[in-house]
């Protein structure tokens, strides 16, 4: 019988396009160290450190864990690395909740991160391989297709993607720790900026930064700091093949099952209703629209309407993205966990300026890959 | 501080084991067709499918093939359609059984799938695994992996723990016993003494001293519940299984013994009764030396009967392989208890620890 899980810690550092300031190992101390105030723990409480990031090459150090262990208190402790591409923030909470959900350990830390500026991403996605086509676009090129195919699927117009990229913006000046602060952001200044993958444009698009997520998951009668714990209703995980004839990239069938199975846990069986609150993946503009249709909160074809109505806006029923999400800030390897730690501050009332009033149930998504990873939490104020 | 007590933790069965030859270098197949027979190999064992486990984890590393995501492709040697709950970790095989094992002792599901895979002979072991080193003041210097072993190596006959003539005896004996194992790519019955007339690769090292280059793949199924009993008649269990790091900073530890894998073994009970047998992740001579007393073991254990990764080493594997081979020596009736144990990191910094017992 699985134990109850909480967050009771969170940290997470400023997000920047440089973070020269500090090595890795300082990046990932900063959340780390934050998360561990946040709940009133020191480094010998922690029984158990678990991290996740994209592909190693992103900054040329092969199993960081390795160089890490001191730099996060872990050294006479289990220490784990988890890789599962750009869900592996919110694989890497998961991997630690059920470290703590299987009555094994009592408190886990878990810390995601990425240092963009010390590689190039966009080289190393492109590394050719044998009897594979060349993704030397970076990953917009690859979903770019995937995009148009949903704006003829469902006759949505052209500028819904240019809303998400405003609202997302407009979020990210409530959050001090966003990469991105575009004070004068609108409708015609995304119009105006270079097309980068048709039908995307450059502030449709998420920025390179460098950034960590922490998060301290502890069990029930482990609870500790101010703050109220956010309890884990349900955790999920969910891939499938990266080419086949018979797949849908638009709407893919691992994140309808990944959705049912989470909402099935936490007693969902009317996502817009019942979800105060949604974190979701949305490095490019137009996978608002398309996650919205995927998880179930409107039927198919309806995403964009939604997001037309404002339905999503921070001010409407179901606030998506209120910290200004990938668009705003993209550690890649925490950008993941960075959703699962946001709605976790929302179900806490931690989240100062973009704090949905009365959030007491959240929806924290990831993916990864070709859209073909899929990880999910649900987080409540409530004891499950 | 809560441990996962002998008597808290849910028994869980190795309930198939298979692994693909070990070869220097596998040029006619990519990872997905080195993957697919092991896979098709340790469902067949047991006469199952991929829709009788509920969870798929694997481990493998991007360095080796040069590109990132290559788990990604790996997945189709499994084929996750209908989708499939899965996690992947960048560490040996051994690490993805213990992520597969904890989602076990939640009680919610009763079997899983875990693969590992490492083609080592696609780029240059040495210069990929100083990238594991602290990017900043270590790595840039490439550090070669047989440079720092042979540290640790002096350490050792400088603390006068061992000789260069306990190194040969152990490479000897190790690749005598891969003679009885058909997956083994080094098997030789050569002498101690003639293998010592080798000159040195990185003083105190020899060849024989340092594993060989390997191209292998390995899978495992884990079984709790009635698919336990189901899918054996005489299950082997996991009854501890612990894992715990050391500090990167090579000068900061000694380097002649192994407190982590000493946690680990204490924490995983491997003292709770006798070790018949271990196979020990131990890719240089000397390591066995080192482990061996972090485990507590004395010369009555049979050590690395496969040969051990001295007889083959394919790297992010070659953990997941020794608890393969321990859970084959309990299921032939050879023992009845065994110590498997893996390790990642330069000179053995991150040690797992898993005990195995028959019935």
């Amino acid at each position: 019988m699985a134990e109850r899980c909480a967050v009771i810690g969170v940290g997470q550092t400023h997000h920047k396009a440089k973070r020269e300031d500090v090595s890795i190992a300082g990046l990932v101390r900063e959340a780390a160290k934050m998360a561990l105030a946040d709940a009133d723990l020191t480094w010998s409480d922690i029984e158990a450190v678990v991290i996740g990031k994209a592909p190693d090459m992103f900054e040329g150090n092969m199993m960081p864990e390795i160089y890490l262990a001191p730099a996060l208190g872990a050294v006479g402790k289990p220490m784990f690395r988890v890789h599962t591409a750009g869900s592996v923030g919110g694989s890497t909470a998961l991997v630690a909740a059920h470290l703590v959900k299987s009555g094994i350990h009592k408190r886990v830390l878990t810390v995601a991160y990425e240092k963009q500026s010390d590689s190039d991403a966009m080289w190393a996605l492109s590394v050719p391989q044998p009897f594979a086509a060349p993704l030397l676009a970076g990953a917009g090129g690859y979903f770019a297709p995937h995009i148009r195919a949903y704006m003829r699927r469902s006759g949505a117009p052209e500028y819904i993607g240019r809303m998400v990229a405003v609202k997302d913006r407009k979020n990210a000046m409530r959050n001090p720790y966003a990469h991105l602060h575009l004070a004068d952001i609108d409708m015609k200044m995304v119009e105006e900026s270079m097309m980068l993958w048709d039908p995307l444009r450059y502030l449709e698009a998420c920025p390179s930064s460098d950034g960590a997520a922490a998060m301290v998951l502890a069990a029930e009668d482990a609870i500790s700091g101010s703050y109220p714990p956010a309890w884990i209703h349900g955790t999920a995980m969910r891939s499938e093949p990266t080419m086949f004839a018979g797949r849908d990239q638009v709407n893919p069938q691992a994140g309808r099952d990944c959705s049912a199975d989470v909402y099935a846990q936490a007693g969902i069986t009317d996502p817009r209703g019942q979800i105060d609150v949604a974190e979701v993946y949305v490095p490019f503009s137009w996978y608002e629209p398309m996650w919205l249709e995927n998880l179930g909160f409107c039927e198919l074809g309806d995403g964009w309407k939604l997001t037309e109505s404002g339905a999503t806006a921070f001010d409407g029923d179901i606030p998506w993205n209120t910290s200004g999400g990938v668009l705003s800030s993209n550690p890649i390897g925490a950008s993941g966990m960075l959703r699962f730690l946001e709605v976790a501050m929302q179900v806490r009332g931690q989240a100062g300026e973009h704090q949905v009033d009365g959030a007491r149930l959240a929806l924290g998504q990831a993916y990864g890959g070709g859209s073909q990873f899929f990880s999910m939490w649900v987080v409540g104020s409530d004891k499950p | 501080m809560s441990a996962a007590t002998a008597s808290a933790v849910r028994p869980v069965s190795v309930a198939s084991f298979a692994q693909a030859r070990n070869v220097r270098r596998d040029e006619e197949h990519n990872e997905v067709e080195m993957l697919m027979p092991v896979i098709a190999e340790v469902f067949g064992n047991i006469g199952i499918t991929k829709d009788d486990v509920d969870f798929i984890c694997s481990g493998s590393s991007d360095y080796l093939i040069g590109g990132p995501f290559s788990f990604v492709m790996a997945l189709d040697a499994v084929g996750v359609w209908p989708p499939r709950s899965e996690s992947h970790v960048e560490m040996d095989g051994a690490w993805a059984l213990y992520e597969a094992w904890v989602l076990l002792q939640e009680g919610e599901i009763d079997a899983a799938l875990v693969y590992s895979f490492g083609r080592s002979s696609l780029g240059d072991l040495n210069e990929i695994l100083a990238l594991q080193l602290d990017p900043y003041y270590m790595a840039p210097l490439w550090p070669d992996p047989v440079s720092l072993a042979a540290l640790q190596a002096r350490a050792l006959i400088d603390a006068g723990k061992a000789t260069e003539a306990d190194f040969a005896a152990i490479a000897s004996r190790s690749r005598r016993d891969a003679l009885g194992n058909p997956n083994a790519q080094v098997a030789k019955d050569i002498p101690a003494d003639t293998l010592l007339e080798e000159p040195y690769v990185v003083s105190p090292l020899r060849r024989h001293t340092l594993p060989p280059i390997t191209d292998g793949a390995a899978a495992i199924v884990l079984a709790a519940g009635d698919k336990a009993r189901q899918w054996s008649d005489k299950p082997v269990w996991i009854t501890g299984f612990d894992h715990r790091i050391e500090t990167h900073a090579l000068g900061a530890r000694d380097l002649t013994t192994s407190p982590s894998t000493a946690r680990a073994a204490e924490r995983a009970g491997v003292g709770d009764g006798p070790v018949h047998v271990a196979e020990i992740h131990v890719p240089y001579a000397h390591q066995e030396i080192i482990v061996k007393e972090a485990l507590g073991l004395d010369d009555s254990v049979a050590v690395n009967p496969s040969g051990g990764p001295l007889a083959a080493n394919p790297v992010m594997s070659a953990g997941l392989i020794r608890i393969g081979e321990a859970a084959a020596r309990i299921a032939s009736g050879e023992a009845r208890r065994a110590v498997a144990h893996a390790t990642s990191g330069p000179c053995l910094q991150q040690n797992l620890v898993c005990v195995l017992e028959g019935e």
